[in-house]
């Protein structure tokens, strides 16, 4: 994803989850969703890897939406979306 | 407890060994995560994940296995590299070095996501370990049958 489209998406909540590994990122993602209402964007950012496919999994799981993800180095930064 | 998927797992916990219990909490907490209804039914020697840092048992052989099951969840010790308390202080510190949440952090995690924890009956009776043995957040002591009804209703079951 590129800077100005990361722009583009405001987020009515930001997380950082950096430095936590399997299972916290994924749990702390679903408790910070149910806080949001529906159609509320959720900001995080993290280091462990496993968030790549976990995070989808989730958002497949769950009905919500993974509406962008991005690497920078060791920096992941992805937006979820509350559907439901 | 409310799911927004209405998916469910039940997780039998029988070891009490380091490892398994981190597997363990690790899933009951990933399965919260997604959505789903989860219980943990400890029995035998999981049961120790459960259990206050009390000694247990009224007999003598009651009181033997009290000492040489004594402390709680953070005294289990991995499977491997047991030597007397060594593998299970290396790993620990292995994992907070890497972050990883401590197992008593993932029990307490794992009560805040709801998830449903059961002792056996049983084992606790064999064990001579009481209610009051167990921590607070214990929802129920049950039998084999109330575990399958719930294991019949899930998407998967595992056995730890």
């Amino acid at each position: 994803m590129a800077e100005e489209a990361r722009q583009e998406i405001k987020a009515d909540q930001k997380i950082n989850l950096e430095g936590l590994l399997c299972p916290i990122p994924v749990v702390r993602v679903s408790q910070a969703v149910k806080n949001l209402a529906v159609g509320g964007i959720l900001e995080a950012t993290a280091t462990d890897p496993g968030v790549l496919a976990d995070i989808p999994a989730w958002a497949r799981s769950t009905g919500n939406e993974v509406i962008a993800m991005n690497r920078d180095g060791k920096i992941i930064t992805f937006f979820v979306k509350r559907l439901k | 407890m409310e799911t927004e998927t209405g998916r469910k797992a039940t997780l039998i916990v029988l070891s009490g060994d380091f490892e398994k219990l981190f597997a363990a909490f690790t899933i009951a907490t990933g399965s919260a995560a997604m959505g789903m209804e989860v219980m943990m039914f400890f029995t035998f020697w999981g049961i120790r994940a459960i259990k206050k840092d009390v000694r247990t048992g009224k007999s003598l052989f009651g009181r033997m296995v009290g000492v040489l099951e004594g402390g709680d969840i953070n005294k289990a010790n991995p499977s491997k590299y047991g030597f007397l308390g060594m593998g299970r202080w290396m790993f620990k510190k292995m994992m907070k070095n890497k972050n990883v949440a401590q197992l008593e952090d993932l029990r307490k995690l794992a009560i805040e996501l709801g998830v449903g924890m059961y002792a056996c009956q049983t084992s606790m009776e064999v064990m001579e370990i009481s209610r009051t043995d167990l921590i607070d957040e214990v929802n129920d002591t049950v039998g084999v049958g109330y575990m399958l009804e719930h294991a019949q209703q899930s998407d998967f079951t595992l056995f730890i």
